[in-house]
């Protein structure tokens, strides 16, 4: 399993996405923090950059998962881990965490644009913590999304632009409530919204339901990834 | 060491093997032979884990493939019909890779090295396997196959798209690996397992048609044996002598030349060996024999009777060429 996640990480930056990806979530998120936050000048506006990075995550993690499977099947290279001596789960949970790798290592990084709210003024460090922890696991449910999609094409754009779909389905189910009149189907689209539950933490309240349903949508596409080799195996 | 017993797959409705059994000792090297779509790549799936069976039962070294893969499968080297390779690593890394990934115990270097020697691709060791020609990639398929030194080996159509020599090569190599290791593996060139298999398997429309030691299987099929001789003397004569001899089901005259001799084409009854008694008859009454060749039917012959016999047929020529 080590040896898969292994080969995953380095071979993102082998092709060019893993430095893409890289350089422009940096330089994407410096944009968005100085125009939200240094020149907006308060402390509270944090909360606009952390849901900028939200829409941000709807186009840049499509962009880590897509090959995950769909290039190993391309490249036939596929039979060689379903014939070797590890697990299904191993395989899958190897090919997330080299993704999750690159997305969590760079968002570390892009936590230096925070130095410069402490030498301008005095961030609430409890809001910071709390959405960056929020921030980091609505990451792992939408890679998540995209290994599981990655699973099922040998076509990568595709696999990227399906995700891309599924994620916005996610985040911005809030967003349809406008458009509908049933109370009951608002709530169930705002219990699904990522993007109204990350709300709370961006306000200062950590929200322990959002941590618990962000986990879940990881585990449950994970755990669908699984089911489909499994499914393939025995059709 | 191999053992499959009452093999199905099924593709929705489409039967890709149907019901296949046979075993494979230790040491062997087994040849599947099969036209295209015969079911050999099903077969080799499911004994490697890649495929479940749908009815059935592949055990390797004892353990069930389905019941404990991850144990089945450290048993196996599996060299698929497209290699396996990331094309843009190199062969170092690539075969350190699979080194990983099969949790390896062996000595690392010592071991990748032997590979290399083994499969002569040491000189591309520090290359991208997406530069190197079709060999080399085949080789290094094969090289990723015995890394961790598995005890079962194989190949599914291990030559297809190599140049002649290549071809030569690969086989030469697959024989040595049977030295050490057993070896299953499937193409649809008839020499090819002629020329490497110990036992054949044949193989069509998902059911084994025949099973038997390289060196018996012409006689299996032609059942009775044909010999051209050239004789030199007056044909006539020779024609009758030939047919009196005991055991000669077929005589015929199949052409003459300048030399004043005549060619025969003589089959003997199934199972009857009159190369002696036939020699004898010739010349001890005189004539000069100037040619004398055995004519056991090759495996083109054999396998295109055996392939397009409709079904119920294989089972009973099969069981009347054993009594006889
Ligand atoms: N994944 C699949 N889905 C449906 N049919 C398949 C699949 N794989 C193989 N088959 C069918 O099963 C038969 C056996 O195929 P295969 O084992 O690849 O033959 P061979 O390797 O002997 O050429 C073929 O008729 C093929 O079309
Ligand atoms: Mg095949």
């Amino acid at each position: 399993m080590f040896a898969i996640y292994k080969r995953e990480l380095r071979s993102y930056f082998i092709s060019p996405i893993g430095y893409i990806f890289v350089a422009v979530y940096l330089a994407v998120s410096g944009i968005i923090f100085s125009i939200c936050t240094l020149n907006a000048g308060q402390d509270s506006s944090v909360a606009t950059y952390f849901m900028m990075l939200l829409y941000m995550f709807i186009i840049a993690l499509p962009l880590l998962t897509m090959k995950l499977f769909a290039d190993e099947k391309k490249a036939r290279t596929e039979q060689l881990l379903l014939t070797s001596p590890v697990s299904l789960m191993g395989m899958v949970a190897a090919k997330f965490f080299a993704a999750y790798t690159i997305f969590a290592g760079t968002y570390l990084v892009s936590c230096i644009n925070f130095i410069a709210l402490y030498n301008y003024g005095t961030p609430n460090t409890a809001v910071l913590f709390g959405s960056s922890v929020a921030l980091l696991l609505v990451g792992g449910a939408c890679i998540s999304v995209g290994v599981f999609i990655s699973s099922l094409t040998e076509n990568q754009l595709i696999a990227a632009l399906a995700t891309i779909v599924v994620i916005l389905f996610f985040m911005m189910t809030s967003a349809l409530n406008s458009y509908i009149d049933s109370a009951l189907i608002r709530s169930v689209l705002n219990w699904v919204s990522i993007f109204e539950r990350f709300s709370n933490f961006a306000y200062g309240y950590f929200d322990i339901n959002a941590i618990v349903y962000y986990a879940s949508i990881s585990f449950a596409f994970l755990f669908l990834t699984v089911r489909v080799y499994e499914k393939r195996r025995w059709s | 060491m191999i053992k499959i017993e009452n093999l199905v797959k099924r593709f929705g409705d489409k039967v890709a093997v149907a019901g296949i059994s046979f075993t494979v000792d230790e040491g062997e090297i087994v040849g599947f032979l099969g036209p295209n779509g015969a079911g050999k790549t099903t077969t080799m799936s499911m004994l490697t884990g890649y495929l479940s069976s749908t009815e059935g039962v592949a055990t390797i070294n004892g353990i069930n493939i389905l019941e404990d893969p991850i144990e089945a499968k450290k048993q196996i080297g599996y060299l698929p019909e497209f290699p396996p390779l990331y094309l843009e690593m190199t062969v170092k890394e690539y075969l350190n890779f699979i080194y990983d990934l099969k949790s390896c115990t062996l000595n690392r270097e010592k071991h990748l090295k032997e590979i290399c020697d083994t499969v002569k691709i040491t000189d591309v060791y520090n290359r991208v396997i997406r530069n190197l020609s079709k060999g080399y990639r085949q080789r290094v398929g094969i090289a990723q196959a015995l890394v961790g030194n598995p005890k079962v080996i194989i190949f599914d159509e291990p030559t297809v798209g190599l140049d002649p020599k290549q071809i030569i090569e690969i086989r030469n190599l697959i024989k040595d690996l049977g030295r050490n290791h057993t070896v299953i593996l499937s193409t649809h060139i008839l020499p090819e397992v002629q020329a490497v298999c110990d036992r054949i398997i044949i193989i069509n429309k998902g059911k084994i048609v025949a099973n038997e030691k390289t060196e018996n299987i012409d006689e299996l099929f032609s059942g009775s044996r044909r010999l051209c001789l050239k004789v030199c003397g007056p044909a006539k004569d020779i024609l009758n002598a030939i047919r009196s001899v005991t055991g000669v089901a077929y005589a015929e005259i199949i052409g003459s030349s300048d030399l004043d001799s005549t060619s025969f084409l003589v089959e003997s009854m199934p199972g009857v060996d009159i190369r002696k008694m036939l020699f004898n008859a010739i010349v001890s009454r005189g004539w000069t024999m100037i040619g004398f060749e055995s004519m056991g039917a090759n495996l083109e012959d054999i396998f295109v009777s055996v392939v397009d016999q409709p079904e119920p047929n294989v089972g009973k020529k099969r069981k009347s060429v054993r009594k006889g």
